[in-house]
């Protein structure tokens, strides 16, 4: 897949509850929570996303609480891929089960805010064309790489020649 | 090469007995709460799926945004009763018998040690207090479990974290963890385990390793665990009186840890974290200057019966201070019952406080306890994230129960020496426990 978008620059510890609210919560709907997206550090972001734009972030992205509804919010108001630094470890597989793309990436405090960028990430290529520069990512390690393909981990869990199961 | 604890736990539940760099592993229990597990009910019926792997081993717990602060909240309490009902559920628990899940789950016996647990909630990681490998996931993580009894891991890393000394006054394990992410930061333990171990850990309650092992996951751990001890198979026997036998799963001395850290404590003060990550740890005497809007004592990280002694010791014949607004959540049925037995109720009822159901309601600004624009609350809670507990330009900090209830008396923040002068008993014997801890 190549996914190619304008980037959107994030610091680094961005939390789950500045991804989603907490007292958004109570909804499940894709649309509306990506809607309330990063609202308690900038209200505007939602406005300022287009559809298959990039979030580019620092250090232990998505760190806090478990909810899901973080990486649905952001795959919700048109987010096609995160690129951090690092991730924090349960949005990580949110993001895997429910099929967001992400790339750890340790030079992503290089990559500056409002550029366009071209990522392929069945390659591991992030092309920033403004610098002329290219990064190569590491690959996702076989058994995530499967889930990743099937799409997420029900379609993963469903496939009857999973061996792993 | 030996292995952790939490790699005997993972080698014994893997599906194929192998500790891979990836581990397929059997779960002994699955669950989540009235915000998570609606989303994973929604992705079990998306799936069609039409069967549950156990009905027995399976928890909902009405715990967030209840009793139901609207008609949302309403409505997703009913999608899980009706799952329950559908799927004959066992451990489906509203308002009336529930109370915060990391509370009421191992009063119900429902986590033992070598238990593998996963948890649609970031604070599961509590149950490794007991010497269970327990983990937060998201909700589909959750969905599929409830299909399959079982979930994928990375193999992980453990930094073993050894704490000795003489245990200060009016200092709890909320402060030890409280320190320990100070000191490794908010990614400190990132993808890691957390063992905690030493003298301290050995000395201290099964309260206070619950709320250790639940702020494992503010320094970015995987889980947190503690080696079950006597302490473990006292606390496991009282509540799940049928048990036998209980495993003492340790880790081998010739283990591989990523890391080792050692902390003496003896010259600590309570820690107290400031805005807007639990790493921006100062010693409350450093904080004095902080005028109160609010207090919170309650949450799975300090909604427990020892937790609501401690505040309760502070508050005694004392009132709060006026205009400031308290609020006191006990964490269970169990808890407030035992609260109300033993006194404590009445002392923060005659202090002022306000005495709220078992729920989670102000920690993550869901209900019962809002911060407006520029308000400031201290809360025994375990995130002081930007609008964690309402208005983005609130403020929220993180102390133990005595220092909240301390500081309730003055309105701003307040070390519990300065409102009790003699050291209670509980403490004073805790402190003549010293000998023994630093040996």
């Amino acid at each position: 897949m190549i996914i190619k978008g304008k980037v959107h620059k994030l610091g680094k510890d961005i939390n789950t509850d500045d991804i989603i609210a907490a007292k958004y919560l109570d909804s499940q709907d894709p649309e509306f929570l990506g809607s309330r997206c990063m609202e308690n550090i900038d209200s505007q972001f939602f406005k300022k996303v287009k559809k298959g734009d990039i979030i580019v972030a620092g250090e232990n992205f998505g760190c806090g609480s478990s909810r899901e509804h973080a990486p649905v919010a952001i795959k919700g108001c048109g987010i096609s891929l995160v690129i951090a630094a690092s991730f924090a470890r349960i949005f990580f597989r949110n993001a895997i089960n429910i099929g967001l793309p992400i790339i750890e990436l340790a030079q992503a405090e290089e990559i500056r805010d409002g550029v366009v960028i071209v990522a392929d990430l069945a390659k591991g290529v992030i092309n920033d064309k403004t610098k002329n520069k290219i990064y190569y990512t590491k690959s996702f390690p076989p058994f995530l790489e499967k889930i990743i393909k099937k799409g997420g981990l029900i379609n993963w869990i469903r496939d009857k020649n999973n061996k792993v199961r | 090469m030996g292995l952790t604890l939490i790699e005997k736990i993972f080698k014994k539940k893997s599906v194929n007995k192998k500790l891979n760099d990836f581990i397929y592993a059997k779960v002994d229990f699955c669950f989540g709460n009235d915000i998570t597990a609606p989303l994973a009910v929604k992705e079990f019926e998306k799936a069609k799926f039409n069967s549950v792997y156990n009905s027995k081993k399976i928890g909902f717990f009405c715990d967030h945004f209840v009793p139901a602060r609207d008609l949302k909240a309403a409505n997703n309490v009913k999608t899980l009763k009706n799952f329950a009902k559908k799927f004959k559920i066992k451990h489906f628990y509203d308002t009336n018998i529930c109370g915060i899940e990391h509370v009421f789950l191992p009063e119900q016996g429902l986590a033992k040690p070598g238990d593998l647990i996963i948890g649609a909630d970031s604070h599961s990681c509590t149950y490794g207090a007991l010497g269970a490998a327990s983990f937060g996931v998201g909700s589909t993580d959750l969905a599929a479990a409830i299909k399959e009894g079982a979930c994928w891991f990375k193999r992980p890393e453990t930094i073993k974290l050894s704490y000795s000394g003489k245990l200060p006054d009016w200092f709890s394990g909320k402060d030890l963890i409280l320190y320990t992410i100070g000191k490794i930061g908010v990614s400190g333990a990132l993808y890691k385990v957390m063992e905690f171990s030493g003298p301290v850990i050995k000395a201290l309650k099964i309260e206070d390793r619950f709320t250790i092992c639940n702020m494992a996951i503010e320094a970015g751990a995987k889980t947190g665990i503690i080696e079950p001890d006597k302490k473990t198979v006292k606390y496991i026997k009282k509540v799940a009186p049928g048990i036998k036998n209980v495993p003492l799963l340790k880790s081998d001395k010739d283990a591989n840890y990523s890391e080792v850290i050692e902390f003496d404590i003896s010259s600590l003060k309570p820690q107290v974290a400031c805005p807007h990550l639990p790493s921006n740890v100062a010693e409350v005497d450093k904080l004095k200057s902080i005028k109160l809007d609010q207090v919170v004592i309650g949450s799975c990280t300090n909604g427990r019966l020892k937790d609501l002694a401690q505040a309760a010791k502070v508050l005694k014949n004392k009132t709060i201070k006026k205009g400031l607004r308290a609020i006191v959540i006990p964490g269970s049925r169990k808890v407030y019952l035992e609260a109300v037995k033993k006194g404590y109720i009445k002392i923060f009822h005659a202090a002022g406080f306000m005495v709220s159901p078992p729920t989670c309601g102000p920690c993550l600004g869901g209900h019962t306890g809002i911060l407006d624009k520029g308000e400031v609350a201290l809360a025994t809670t375990n995130r002081n994230f930007i609008g964690r507990m309402g208005d983005p330009a609130s403020l929220v900090y993180l102390s133990n129960p005595a220092v909240a209830a301390a500081s309730s008396i003055t309105g701003r923040i307040t070390h519990p020496a300065e409102i009790v002068k003699k050291v209670p008993m509980d403490e004073r014997r805790r402190t003549k426990g010293r000998g023994r801890l630093s040996s």
